[in-house]
């Protein structure tokens, strides 16, 4: 008999089971973990679904965004501003952040998306720094460079209290499990289905019959959105936002994590996330020479595992498979 | 009527005329060959009649409808598909998936985002069937980059038989290929329903001839002959072009 399928198959078994050891483990972590590295999880999950976000436009549709910070900013700022002067609850407050995040990309979408590949990458790099200039300028509603501090930590008439860390931690779960679950629902649509297509060949799509600028349109300002939850969560859980949310180092930030993880799947960004927000932790313990880190981890990453972290997993047990 | 109507066509690239006030008609069911030498505009022609290409001047007429402004995908949609001179496919997706993805272009489903795809039984039937019809079958799980080049032609042209298209233009569909894969692609061609309007660029002349109803001539971007192909076979101009004699 021969072993090789039979380990392959077992393998597999095992893999279809993380998922839910996963959600358990998360369900279970604050029984284990102390206020600060709590934190340091909700921080992970958003960047999480924000790193998934923008793979939807890198890894699923071939198009590479160098602006993502921009809708993850103005959606934080949207939300914080609602929630900070005009007293707007969670329910009100949040919705409309990911509404001016739809918003800002439909309109970005219609400038960006007459272009491709490294254009693309340079319109959407200045589209977001456009925004940066008005979260950065425009003192008297955004408070410029000092930020708006305290924004409130939402209130959903529970018994529990959201600006205690564990049940804010299940608020931050729950929505990125909602915003997970429809990213995977939306990957494996007709609709995702087609956007491999746009990234494989444009010019076979359009003879086809695809609208294929509908569909990328349709993407961009999904990402946006996505990216936008990453954003309102982020500024409850802060309660504080800032120019630097929208700026290009975090949109070089999170491509970075979707390259580390490996593009076109949505676990690989998911890992590329936590993994960079957990060394940005600990290197920033012993120096403030971050940027230099990441810059050293990207070239790494581009030297000797240029399809991620998974992709060098997958590689590497598709040579343990061949004998 | 027409099933393809192109009158005065011209496209130029900067100062270069690859086209030039060609016309020309195909009626429906018609197998049209167009055949004339390297850089003789026949693939500019079926970028402009796709619409992957706008013209500099004339119209063109898909049974009666001008299409001549009109995106390559709602062309598409009125029944015209395209097989590409450098094979077109999505090469990092399975055969399988390549032919899905053909068919579900003209699906209720395709702009769905929350139904499942893997769901649509419907449309796997079809493309695995479609597959098996032309023996494909054992390369369907395969990446497309992967298969033979001669594989992909076929694939190529199965993408666009997928479409169930009305008008079908095939760019050298043999190109390239060996001799037994020539006569297979030829057998596929044959094989199409009677009342699909072919148009097929092609270098090969005992293959053009083979299928041909009626046969184009274009040489430096002009329509130099039209006819049956016994006329085309016995025109002076036409085996002067491709003999070189004057």
């Amino acid at each position: 008999m021969n072993a090789g399928p039979l380990t392959a198959v077992t393998w597999r078994r095992g893999l279809a089971a993380v998922p839910v050891v996963g959600i358990l483990v998360l369900l279970l972590l604050p029984h284990f973990l102390s206020t600060y590295y709590l934190g340091l999880v909700v921080q992970m999950m958003i960047f999480a679904l924000f790193a998934m976000s923008l793979d939807l436009l890198i890894g699923y549709t071939g198009m590479a965004s160098l602006g993502h910070a921009a809708y993850f900013g103005v959606a934080a700022y949207a939300t914080g501003l609602l929630a900070l002067k005009m007293g707007w609850s969670v329910w009100l407050a949040l919705p409309s952040g990911l509404l001016i995040a739809a918003l800002t990309a439909t309109l970005f979408g219609f400038l960006a998306l007459r272009t491709r590949g490294s254009y693309f990458l340079m319109i959407t790099l200045a589209l977001s720094q456009v925004v940066w200039g008005i979260a950065f300028g425009w003192r008297s509603l955004t408070g410029g460079d000092d930020g708006l501090p305290e924004v409130p930590r939402p209130n959903l008439d529970l018994p529990w209290s959201l600006t205690d860390e564990t049940p804010f931690y299940y608020f931050v779960l729950f929505c990125i499990g909602v915003g997970t679950f429809l990213l995977i629902r939306i990957i494996s649509s007709p609709f995702g289905f087609a956007l491999r297509g746009i990234r494989e060949s444009e010019t076979r799509m359009l003879s086809l019959g695809y609208n294929v600028w509908r569909y990328k349109l349709a993407v961009f300002v999904l990402a946006a959105t996505f990216a936008g939850l990453a954003g309102c969560l982020y500024v409850y859980y802060n309660r504080f936002v800032s120019p630097d949310y929208l700026q290009v180092v975090r949109s070089a930030e999170v491509l970075l994590m979707v390259i580390l993880g490996g593009a076109g799947t949505l676990i690989g960004p998911a890992i590329g996330a936590a993994l960079i927000v957990l060394l940005d932790n600990v290197v920033s313990t012993y120096t403030e020479r971050w940027l230099l880190v990441l810059g050293v981890i990207y070239v790494v990453v581009a030297l000797f595992a240029p399809r991620g972290i998974i992709g060098f997993v997958r590689e590497f047990r598709a040579k343990k498979a061949a004998p | 009527m027409s099933a393809l109507a192109v009158s005065d066509v011209s496209r130029n690239f900067g100062g270069v005329q690859a086209l030039s006030n060609v016309s020309f008609e195909v009626a429906p069911g018609e197998r049209r060959l167009i055949i004339g030498p390297n850089g003789a505009g026949k693939t500019t022609l079926f970028n402009l009649l796709s619409g992957a290409l706008a013209v500099s001047g004339g119209k063109v007429m898909l049974f009666g409808r001008d299409i001549t402004t009109l995106p390559p995908y709602e062309r598409a949609h009125m029944g015209l598909a395209r097989t590409f001179q450098i094979t077109n496919l999505f090469p990092r997706l399975t055969v399988l998936e390549n032919v899905l993805l053909a068919l579900q272009a003209t699906d209720k489903s395709a702009f769905s985002m929350l139904a499942r795809m893997r769901t649509n039984r419907q449309l796997f039937h079809n493309a695995e069937s479609l597959l098996q019809e032309w023996g494909l079958t054992a390369i369907a799980s395969r990446a497309a980059r992967e298969i033979s080049y001669g594989e992909q032609r076929q694939i190529d042209l199965i993408l666009a038989m997928a479409m169930r298209p009305k008008v079908l233009l095939l760019d050298e569909p043999t190109a390239g290929l060996s001799a037994a894969e020539v006569v297979r692609v030829v057998g596929m061609v044959r094989s199409l329903p009677k009342d699909m309007t072919i148009l097929m660029i092609e270098h090969d002349m005992d293959v053009a001839f083979a299928l041909a109803d009626r046969i184009t001539v274009l040489h430096q971007g002009r329509l130099i002959a039209e006819g049956g192909v016994a006329a085309i076979r016995s025109d002076p101009n036409v085996s002067a072009i491709y003999l070189g004699a004057d």
